[in-house]
C-alpha cells in the first residue's frame, strides 16, 4: 500500500519566539527550524507500517520554499522512500495547502494519508480534515493508535472525554497525536542514504490551484506578560495568601 | 446576518462551554441560531433555548448523529450553513474535528481558536503556543471560526427561544463508530472548573496522584496533568493541559511537580491565580506563578491538604 505523508518545516519546539518590533510577524531570522513534531510522528507511523510489511511506498510532501527540502531529507532518512517539494514562497493557509495536497492525492492515489494534527507555529489543526473533505475521504483525527486490517483502518482518537475508536474505509486520512508513537532518530548511514533517495520539485503554480487566501494578518503582537509573583515560605503562608490576598479559596 | 452556532453536548446536557461560545457569538452581532446535532438530544435543545442571545434552536435529532461523526456532521452543517454569515463551533476535539471539513466544503478559510471578537470580520487568535497573538481579518463570505471558550464569559440563562426540528439526515457511510473509553469522574470538568490542580512528572507515578485528589476534593477542583505525566501513563490523556491538550483559565491553577515548559504554559497561563509547587527554585513555572512554593511535593501536599 502507498502512504502519503505531508510534512511541514516549522520552528523548533524548544525555541521561544519573539515578535518583530513592527508587529507584522514573528521573527524567524536565525531561529532553529525543524520538522513539525506531529509530522515526525506521522513519518514514524508510516515507516512502522512499512516495517510491518503493510506499506510498500512512502511519499513525503512538503509545501514551501527550497529550505523545506531539509525536512524532506530528514523524513527520507527516517525511512520514507520518495520526497516531493511543492515550491512556493507564499505563506499559504491550510485551505490552500489542502487543495495542493488534494492534487497530489489525485495523482498518486495513496491508500492512506497521515498528517500531523497541528502545526506548532500556526496552531491551525485544519489541514488533514480539509484534505479529507476535499477528497471525500473519511478521517481519523488526533490518533493515538492505528491498526490496518481487511481494507480498513481502525483509529483510536484522543478526545476531550477520553478515547474513541473508529473504523474507516480506505483510502482514509489520519492525523497524529503525541502518543501515537515515539519517533526514532535518523542514523548516520540512513542520513547518507537519504541523500540518494528521489526528491522531486514542482512549482505550486503548476497545480492549477488558487493560492490566494482571503485571510489577512493585520497585526502580530506579544501577549501580555504575567507580572512575576512572590515565593511563599511555607504551606501556611500559601494558604493564608490564597484565602486573604487572592481570595480564591 | 445570522450566526450558526454548533453547541457541544453529550446528548443529555448542554456543556458549559456552549454558554461561552454563545456569548462569543453575541459579540459578533446578529441573530444566533444554536444547532444541536445528536441522538435523543431533545433535552439539550431545551437547554439551548434558555440561553440568552439565542433566537432559534435547530435540532437535528437522529440515531445517525449519536457519535457526531465528522463526515456526517460536516455535510449537515455545510447544507444548513450556506445561508449564514458566520459558523461557530467550540475549539474542543469535537469542533476541531468536523469544522475544518465544513470550511473546506464551503471553500472558505477557518480561523482557529478565536480568543477575542474585534469586529464581525476581525478576530484575535494565539499562534506559536500563545507566544504571539495574531489579529486576522477575513473577507470570506461565510466566516468559519472555532472559539477558545476559556477566553469568554458564559451567556446568561432565562431565554425561551423557539425550537425547530431539522430533518436533514446525512450518512457518509465511510466511517463507523467502534467503541469509546470515557473517563468517569465526579469532579468538575477541566474546562469548566474554577479551581484546577495539576500534576507533572514530579508526581513519579499514578498512585501518587492520590495526594492531589484529597486536595481536589476539598477545593472542589478538577484535576489536570502535564504531557510528561500522561505520556508516562500516570493518568489518562484527557487530563493533559497545554498547547496540544486542554486550554484552561480557572480562578486558581495549582501546578505540582511541573517544570513549566512553554507547551504547558500555553494551556494555563491565562488562569487568574497560579500557584507552583516545585523543588527546583529555578523551574520556569515560577516565572508565571503568583505564589511559588519551593519544596518537596511529598511533604508539601499532605500539609496543604491538612490546612485546607
Ligand atoms: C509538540 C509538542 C507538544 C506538547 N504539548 C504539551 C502539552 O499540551 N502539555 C504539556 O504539559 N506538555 C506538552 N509538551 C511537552 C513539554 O515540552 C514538556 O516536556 C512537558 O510539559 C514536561 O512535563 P513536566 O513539567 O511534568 O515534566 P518535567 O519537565 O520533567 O518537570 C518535572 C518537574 O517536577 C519537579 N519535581 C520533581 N520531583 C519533585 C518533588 N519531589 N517535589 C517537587 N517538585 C518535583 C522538577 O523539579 C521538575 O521541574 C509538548 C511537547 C511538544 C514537543
Ligand atoms: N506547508 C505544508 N506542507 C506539507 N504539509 C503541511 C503543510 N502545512 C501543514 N501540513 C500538514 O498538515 C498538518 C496540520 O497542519 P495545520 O493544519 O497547519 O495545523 C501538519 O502537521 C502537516 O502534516
Amino acid at each position: 500500500m502507498k502512504i502519503l505523508v505531508p510534512i511541514k518545516r516549522a520552528i523548533d519546539y524548544n525555541v521561544k519566539v519573539r515578535v518583530k518590533a513592527d508587529n507584522t510577524a514573528v521573527d524567524l531570522a536565525n531561529t532553529k527550524m525543524s520538522l513539525n513534531p506531529f509530522c515526525e510522528i506521522a513519518v514514524e507511523e508510516a515507516v512502522r507500517l512499512k516495517e510491518k510489511g503493510i506499506a510498500t511506498d512512502i511519499l513525503v510532501v512538503s509545501i514551501g520554499d527550497k529550505s523545506c527540502q531539509e525536512q524532506i531529507r530528514t523524513a527520507l532518512a527516517l525511512g520514507a522512500d520518495r520526497g516531493l517539494q511543492i515550491d512556493t514562497s507564499e505563506a499559504l493557509d491550510s485551505l490552500q495547502i489542502a487543495k495542493l495536497l488534494q492534487k497530489v492525492v489525485e495523482q498518486e492515489s495513496p491508500d492512506l494519508v497521515i498528517l500531523g494534527k497541528q502545526s506548532i507555529d500556526s496552531d491551525n489543526n485544519q489541514t488533514g480534515q480539509m484534505l479529507a473533505a476535499l477528497t471525500g475521504m473519511p478521517q481519523g483525527t488526533f490518533a493515538s493508535k492505528v491498526d490496518l486490517a481487511d481494507g480498513k483502518v481502525q483509529v483510536t482518537r484522543e478526545i476531550d472525554g477520553g478515547l474513541q475508536t473508529l473504523s474507516l474505509s480506505l483510502p482514509a486520512v489520519v492525523t497524529t497525536d503525541l502518543r501515537l508513537n515515539e519517533p526514532r532518530y535518523a542514523s548516520l548511514p540512513n542520513i547518507m542514504k537519504a541523500k540518494r533517495k528521489p526528491l522531486e520539485v514542482k512549482a505550486a503554480s503548476d497545480y492549477g490551484v488558487s493560492l490566494v487566501s482571503n485571510v489577512k494578518v493585520l497585526k502580530v503582537e506579544a501577549p501580555a506578560q504575567r507580572k512575576g509573583g512572590i515565593k511563599v515560605a511555607n504551606v501556611a503562608e500559601l494558604v493564608d495568601k490564597l484565602k486573604n490576598e487572592a481570595k480564591v479559596i | 446576518m445570522a450566526i450558526l452556532v454548533y453547541v457541544e453536548h453529550d446528548n443529555h446536557e448542554l456543556k458549559s462551554e456552549s454558554l461561552k461560545l454563545i456569548h462569543a457569538a453575541s459579540q459578533i452581532g446578529g441573530d444566533i441560531h444554536a444547532l444541536v446535532v445528536g441522538a435523543d438530544c431533545q433535552n439539550v435543545a431545551k437547554q439551548a433555548a434558555e440561553v440568552q442571545g439565542v433566537t432559534k434552536v435547530l435540532c437535528a435529532d437522529n440515531a445517525q448523529y449519536s457519535y457526531q461523526l465528522a463526515e456526517n456532521v460536516a455535510e449537515l452543517v455545510v447544507e444548513l450553513g450556506k445561508s449564514y454569515s458566520h459558523i461557530l463551533a467550540p475549539a474542543t476535539t469535537t469542533g476541531k474535528n468536523f469544522l475544518p471539513r465544513v470550511a473546506a466544503l464551503l471553500d472558505v478559510a477557518q480561523i482557529s481558536d478565536v480568543i477575542k471578537v474585534i469586529s464581525a470580520d476581525t478576530f484575535l487568535r494565539p499562534i506559536y503556543a500563545g507566544n504571539a497573538l495574531a489579529t486576522v481579518q477575513t473577507s470570506d463570505a461565510i466566516k468559519v471560526l472555532t472559539v477558545r471558550t476559556a477566553a469568554f464569559d458564559a451567556a446568561a440563562l432565562g431565554n425561551t427561544a423557539p425550537i425547530e426540528a431539522c430533518a436533514e439526515v446525512k450518512n457518509a457511510d465511510k466511517s463507523t463508530y467502534v467503541s469509546a473509553e470515557l473517563t468517569k469522574s465526579e469532579r468538575p470538568e477541566l474546562t469548566a472548573a474554577s479551581v484546577i490542580i495539576s500534576g507533572g512528572r514530579g508526581m513519579q507515578n499514578g498512585e501518587n496522584f492520590k495526594l492531589l485528589e484529597g486536595i481536589a476534593d476539598k477545593l472542589g477542583a478538577a484535576m489536570g496533568a502535564s504531557r510528561a505525566a500522561v505520556d508516562a501513563g500516570f493518568v489518562p490523556n484527557d487530563m493533559q493541559v497545554g498547547q496540544t491538550g486542554k486550554i484552561v483559565a480557572p480562578q486558581l491553577y495549582i501546578a505540582v511537580g511541573i517544570s513549566g515548559a512553554i507547551q504547558h504554559l500555553a494551556g494555563m497561563k491565562d488562569s487568574k491565580v497560579i500557584v507552583a509547587i516545585n523543588k527546583d527554585e529555578e523551574a520556569p513555572i515560577f516565572q508565571v506563578a503568583d505564589y511559588g512554593l519551593v519544596g518537596d511535593l511529598f511533604t508539601v501536599l499532605p500539609e496543604l491538604e491538612a490546612l485546607l
